[in-house]
């Protein structure tokens, strides 16, 4: 089976949050990045499909010159090679434009499984997936938890079963022929480490670059970010400060007198 | 003559809280912009009650294609009735079900959906919507720059639904031409995975864990603390995501929805998702180390700090306190 996994490289969650001279992002001097969260249990999904029925996995991303390390992390856990869409200025590009550069650089793949994050950590818009999908003109499934049988044993044929999850706690079983575009919550499984030799392999893999502007899409965006701000409070929230413990005084006695719950 | 289009959700025969509220921010689009509204509907919901003020017309989607929700179905249904209408605006609740179709629908159109928003401004020529960045530390304005409709979800809870029901909408009912080819998944029947045994709902104090716990065999010492308070244990997603604690005692978007006297959020920084679970809390206390985190929005009182620290001396506090 040949799984082509998007993967996104984000800001750390713990990074410091300083709105930058352009007003639209934040500064990005000092930040460290990572793995987009679910884009990791997409790799996963992949991987483990990979290790059941054999194939290749592809790693996908878009960015600039630093999404290389989050590639090479992708590769050094097992992905068997990676394809780099390199954009200095991919904020440029909306969601379908971003859509649209993956959608062009995959398509020629012919790949049968198509796997990305739920959504990305950074701006959440949570549609890439589902764009890819409809781009391809190949089925899609959302918020996946796991992948549970594929080829013979699905009523589809050459298809796959899949758990997505709704929502308050209920789940349902999708069953859709391949190729498709599964967008994959976190949660299932276990995520693996690279190990030592997983890295001194990943350094000798294929990571094939493409230029954005190689790819004939033009960013035209139709929705354009303004501006960013910090939050609004929508409560006045007291804050209780000194020592740990005078801190914890200060609390009870709010609790105690003021909610009346001690 | 453009209009906007809000877009409900029903589930077993009634129409979700969220469509109502999606429905009140399509309200304040449409007055501030001077459109029409119009509603549209796919599933057996009974429409004879519209929460708040009603659309100038209901339009009920029925086919027997659409009897199960089908990204594909949907997808379809609603570009033809987009397609007939023309709005300028299509409104829709931030709901599993319309994150799963409506970036496809937006892209029929080479348009793109604004996900999750939280706040509009219809100010013209363009509306400026607010959607949050970075898991709730930023807020973002966005404007739709181009001539075809504008896709926008709304997030739960963050518009007030209409509370008064209103005389019924002109209803019309339109049908899609669908073909069972166009369908290409086959849902199965929702389930739950398992029975609650705990039901978080109905805890007077829930003292609820996140991500800054770091590890699992640190949990002995929230679970100390919701003993000395007779509290419940919670959690966010992650916690549960890595087996510390069963799915059941999960707060948020996919967990339970909480709202008890007193909700103490130790470690959590307070995505959306965990929010819209648990904002609905009498009194909200929250202890982080990051003094950014979304969560001091929420929150009535804080502190400010290493939980390793806090919540051990807030249990000592307690135990102290209590008779």
């Amino acid at each position: 089976m040949k799984i082509i996994v998007a993967i996104k490289q984000v800001p750390e969650r713990d990074a410091r949050i300083r709105i930058d001279a352009t007003g639209k992002w934040i500064d990005l001097n000092d930040v460290e990045f990572t793995l987009n969260e679910s884009d990791a249990y997409a790799l996963e999904e992949a991987l483990l499909l990979k290790e059941a029925h054999g194939g290749e996995v592809i790693v996908i991303s878009a960015g600039p010159e630093r999404v290389g390390q989050t590639i090479r992390e992708a590769l050094a856990k097992g992905a068997d090679r990676a394809i780099h869409i390199e954009s200095d200025d991919l904020a440029q590009y909306d969601a379908l434009g971003v859509a649209r550069l993956l959608a062009a650089a995959i398509k020629d793949e012919a790949a049968d499984l198509i796997l990305t994050g739920l959504q990305s950590d950074d701006l959440g818009l949570g549609q890439t997936g589902v764009i890819v999908a409809e781009l391809l003109g190949v089925p899609h499934a959302s918020l996946i938890l796991k992948i549970e049988a594929t080829g013979n044993g699905v009523a589809t044929g050459n298809g796959l079963k899949v758990l997505r999850e709704l929502e308050d706690g209920w789940f349902q079983h999708i069953e859709l022929p391949m190729p498709a575009v599964l967008t994959i919550q976190s949660g299932n499984t276990k995520l693996r480490y690279a190990t030592l030799m997983g890295i001194k392999k990943a350094k000798t893999k294929e990571v094939k670059r493409i230029a954005a502007s190689e790819l004939g899409i033009t960013p035209a965006p139709v929705v354009t970010l303004h501006q960013v701000t910090l939050p609004n409070k929508q409560r006045t929230t007291q804050i209780l400060s000194g020592t740990p413990a005078e801190a914890a005084a200060a609390l009870v006695e709010k609790l105690q007198f003021e909610v009346r719950v001690l | 003559m453009s209009s906007v289009l809000v877009i409900l959700e029903s589930k077993n025969g009634e129409i979700s809280r969220i469509s109502w509220e999606a429905l009140a921010a399509a309200h304040t689009l449409a007055a501030g912009l001077g459109l029409p509204l119009d509603a549209a509907l796919i599933g057996l919901a009974s429409v004879d009650k519209i929460t708040g003020k009603p659309p100038r017309t209901l339009f009920t989607v029925d086919h027997a294609l659409l009897r199960d929700y089908t990204a594909d179905g949907f997808t379809e249904a609603y570009t033809q009735l987009i397609q007939h209408l023309k709005p300028a605006y299509v409104v829709l609740p931030h709901t599993y079900q319309v994150r799963d179709f409506a970036p496809a629908l937006a892209t029929r159109f080479n348009e793109v959906l604004i996900s999750d928003v939280i706040g509009l401004t219809p100010s013209t020529p363009s509306p400026i919507f607010v959607r949050q960045l970075l898991q709730g530390k930023l807020n973002a304005s966005y404007q739709h720059t181009s001539d075809g409709p504008c896709f926008l979800s709304v997030q739960a809870g963050a518009f007030r639904a209409d509370a008064s029901d209103a005389a019924p909408a002109a209803i019309e009912s339109f049908r899609p031409n669908l073909e069972p080819a166009q369908i290409r998944t086959q849902p199965s029947q929702p389930f739950r995975a398992s029975a609650q045994t705990v039901d978080l709902s109905t805890a007077a104090i829930l003292v609820s864990v996140g991500r800054g716990i770091k590890e699992q065999a640190n949990l002995p010492i929230v679970e100390e603390l919701a003993a000395a308070l007779g509290a419940e244990l919670a959690a966010s997603r992650p916690i549960c995501d890595n087996g510390w604690l069963p799915m059941e005692r999960q707060v948020g978007s996919s967990g339970q929805t909480v709202a008890p006297k007193v909700y103490l959020a130790i470690g959590i920084s307070g995505a959306i998702q965990h929010l819209v679970g648990m904002k609905g809390s009498q009194c909200i206390v929250a202890i982080n180390k990051d003094e950014n985190a979304p969560i001091f929005e929420v929150a009535d009182y804080g502190i400010v700090g290493d939980l390793f620290e806090i919540v051990p001396a807030l249990t000592a506090a307690i135990r102290k306190a209590k008779p």
